[in-house]
C-alpha cells in the first residue's frame, strides 16, 4: 500500500502543519511515511505545498506528480493541481478562496465552505483542520481517530488547550464531505 | 529509542551532539540552516561551543583548530559555502586530523538557487580543494541514514585520521520522516598521539600541513594513500535492490537513489529485470560490487541530479564491458519516477552500444523532452 497527500495553499493557511498531523498519525499506526514542504522561492511568494506519502514499505521518491489526493485551499493550487491529481483521485478545494468548479470530470471535488466553517468553530486558523476532515472523509488513508490521536500527541502543552476547537473542526469538515459524498452519484 | 518524525537538517544537528560533538563552527545558508539554528540552542544548553563565525571560510578555519586538539568538531554547509571551505578542506586533510562536514547540496552552479541538486559529488569526491586527497564521502537517503552516516562519520574521521564529508541534498535536510536518533553518547576526550592539547610533561607535537622538502611531501602523500588503500578495503558501503535476477542495472545515491527504487518498483511489475544500486559511501565508491555485476548485466543506467559526475565511477567500474547509459536533472530539479521508468524501459528495450560518453545523446534527450 502506498498513498501520497499533496496540501497546497497561501502561507499562513495552515498547509504545512496538516501535513505533518496526517504524517504523525501515520507514523504512530505503524507507516512508513514522508512530509516534504516546498521550500523555494515560491514560498515568498505566498504559496506553500507539502507532500505526504504513507506506505508500508520504504519509501522511494517523495514527490509525486500525480498524486491520487489533492487539498486545495485557494485558487492558485486549485488551478495548478486540478490538472495533476490522477484519474479516480480525490481533490478537496477549499471554495471559500475558489470561485470556480472543477473542470475535469474524470475526479472526484468535495466542495468545502473552509473558512466559514472555520469561523464557525470559533477561529479562522483551524481551516486546516476543516479541510483535514473533509480529506478524510473522501481519501480515508487514515481513520479519524488515529489523526485525532496524532494530534493530541504531538501537540506540544501550550497548545493543548486547543484541542477540542481543532476536533470540532475535523469532525465538522468530516461530517461536511461525507454529506456531499452521499450525493454523488457512485 | 522511540521514532520521532524528525526533518533531516534537525536529525543531523541532533545526531552530532548525540555522537559527542564538543564544537560547531558555521555559518547560515539555505537549505541547511536549521542545522545552525538546532546546534545555536542545544550546544550552550550542553555547556559545549558552538560559534556562528563571519564566514565559511572563517568557519573551516576553527574547525581546522579545533580539530587539532583532538576534540569531536564539525561544520556544515551547503553549495556555495562548501566552495568557501575547500582551502581549508585540504589544509585539515594535509595536516591528517578528523573532522566531519556536512554539504546540504543545492542548485548550482555559482549563487544558483536552493532547490535539492547532487552538483558538489566530484567536488567532494573527487577533490574540490588543492592537492591528492580522498576524503570519506557519506551519502544518505533518508533521515534514518542522515542520523546514522552523522555518527558514522565522527568514528571513521577519527579511526583514519581523515575528514569525512555527508552528502544530502535540500530535500533531504527538509523532509520530515520517521527516525530513531542514538543514545546520548558523554563527550569522551581523547588523549589521541597526535593531539596538540597541551605539552605539560611531554614532548611538543606540532600539526601542520606545511612540507617544505619536497621529498617529505611526497612521503606525506604516498602514507595518506595507504590509509586509502586501508580505507577502501574495510569502507565501502552500498545498498542493494532486486539485483538478484538483474539483467539492468539503476545506479543512484541519495535522493537521486530513492526515486529510482520507486521507478524500478513499477517497472518490475511490468515484467522488467531491473535492479538499483544505491551506493552509501561514495567515497569510497563500490567499484567491486559494479564490476561483478557488469559481468551479469546487460547494461546500466545512472542517475543523477547533477550533468553526470557519479556517472565516471560507474564507468571505471564497467570497464566498457556493457553500455553505461546516463539520466540527469540537474540545477535543481528533482526527477519523477516516471522520467525513470521512461529511461528503464529504453534502456531495456533498445540495442545500446558501449559509448565514452553518454551524456551527448542524454543532453538530445533531454532538449526533446522539455519542449
Amino acid at each position: 500500500m502506498q498513498k501520497e497527500i499533496l496540501i497546497a495553499g497561501f502561507g499562513g493557511q495552515g498547509v504545512l502543519f496538516a501535513g505533518q498531523v496526517m504524517a504523525y498519525a501515520a507514523m504512530d499506526t505503524g507507516h512508513e511515511v514522508t512530509w516534504i514542504p516546498s521550500y523555494g522561492p515560491e514560498m515568498r511568494g505566498g504559496t506553500a505545498n507539502c507532500t505526504v506519502v504513507i506506505s508500508d514499505e520504504e519509501i522511494g521518491s517523495p514527490l509525486v506528480k500525480n498524486p491520487p489526493a489533492v487539498v486545495a485551499l485557494n485558487l492558485p493550487s486549485f488551478d495548478k493541481y486540478e490538472n495533476l491529481v490522477q484519474t479516480g483521485g480525490v481533490v478537496v478545494v477549499n471554495e471559500s478562496m475558489v470561485d470556480r468548479k472543477a473542470e475535469r470530470k474524470d475526479i472526484t471535488v468535495i466542495y468545502v465552505p473552509g473558512n466559514e466553517m472555520a469561523e464557525a468553530c470559533g477561529n479562522r486558523r483551524l481551516l486546516n483542520m476543516v479541510m483535514t476532515g473533509a480529506l478524510l472523509a473522501a481519501f480515508p488513508v487514515l481513520k479519524m481517530e488515529d489523526v485525532k490521536a496524532a494530534l493530541k500527541a504531538h501537540l506540544p502543552a501550550k497548545h493543548q488547550k486547543l484541542i477540542p476547537n481543532n476536533f470540532d473542526a475535523m469532525e465538522k469538515g468530516f461530517a461536511h464531505a461525507r454529506a456531499q459524498l452521499e450525493g454523488i452519484p457512485a | 529509542m522511540p521514532r520521532e518524525l524528525l526533518k533531516g537538517n534537525v536529525a543531523i544537528a541532533e545526531a552530532a551532539i548525540r555522537a559527542g560533538l564538543e564544537a560547531y563552527f558555521g555559518y547560515p545558508i539555505t537549505p541547511q540552516t536549521e542545522i545552525l539554528e538546532h546546534f545555536a540552542r542545544r550546544m550552550p544548553e550542553l555547556g559545549r561551543a558552538f560559534v556562528q563565525a563571519e564566514s565559511e571560510v572563517a568557519a573551516i578555519n576553527m574547525v581546522y583548530g579545533a580539530a587539532c586538539t583532538g576534540v569531536r568538531v564539525m561544520s556544515t554547509s551547503s553549495s556555495p559555502g562548501m566552495s568557501l571551505m575547500m582551502e581549508g578542506l585540504s589544509y585539515i586533510m594535509g595536516t591528517e586530523i578528523p573532522v566531519v562536514l556536512v554539504n546540504v547540496m543545492r542548485g548550482g552552479p555559482g549563487l544558483g538557487n536552493i532547490a535539492p541538486s547532487q552538483g558538489d559529488y566530484n567536488q567532494a569526491v573527487h577533490g574540490g580543494g588543492h592537492g591528492d586527497y580522498n576524503p570519506i564521502v557519506l551519502a544518505p537517503s533518508t533521515v534514518q541514514e542522515a542520523i546514522d552516516m552523522t555518527v558514522l562519520s565522527f568514528d571513521l574521521a577519527e579511526r583514519y585520521r581523515t575528514a569525512c564529508i555527508v552528502i544530502a541534498d535540500g530535500s533531504i535536510g527538509q523532509m520530515m520522516e520517521p527516525a530513531e536518533l542514538p543514545p546520548m553518547q558523554p563527550v569522551k576526550r581523547k588523549d589521541w598521539e597526535w593531539a596538540t592539547n597541551g605539552a605539560i610533561g611531554r614532548e611538543r607535537r606540532i600539526l601542520s600541513s606545511i612540507y617544505i622538502e619536497p621529498a617529505e611531501e611526497e612521503v606525506a602523500n604516498l602514507r595518506m594513500f595507504k590509509r586509502w588503500q586501508e580505507i577502501q578495503k574495510n569502507e565501502v558501503r552500498y545498498k542493494e535492490y532486486h539485483l538478484e535476477d538483474a539483467d539492468f542495472v539503476v545506479v543512484g545515491f541519495g535522493t537521486a537513489g530513492r526515486v529510482a527504487l520507486s521507478a524500478v518498483r513499477t517497472a518490475r511489475q511490468q515484467g522488467i529485470k531491473v535492479g538499483l544500486l544505491r551506493p552509501i559511501t561514495v567515497n569510497p565508491f563500490p567499484y567491486d560490487v559494479l564490476d561483478e555485476l557488469s559481468k551479469r548485466a546487460q547494461a546500466f543506467l545512472v542517475v543523477e541530479m547533477n550533468m553526470g559526475q557519479m556517472l565516471n565511477d560507474v564507468q571505471l567500474a564497467v570497464k566498457g564491458r556493457v553500455p553505461v547509459e546516463f539520466y540527469g536533472r540537474p540545477g535543481g530539479v528533482v526527477p519523477f519516477p516516471d522520467e525513470i521508468l521512461s529511461e528503464i524501459q529504453r534502456v531495456a528495450t533498445t540495442d545500446l552500444q558501449v559509448v565514452s560518453d553518454p551524456r551527448h545523446a542524454w543532453y538530445e534527450r533531454m532538449v526533446e523532452y522539455l519542449k
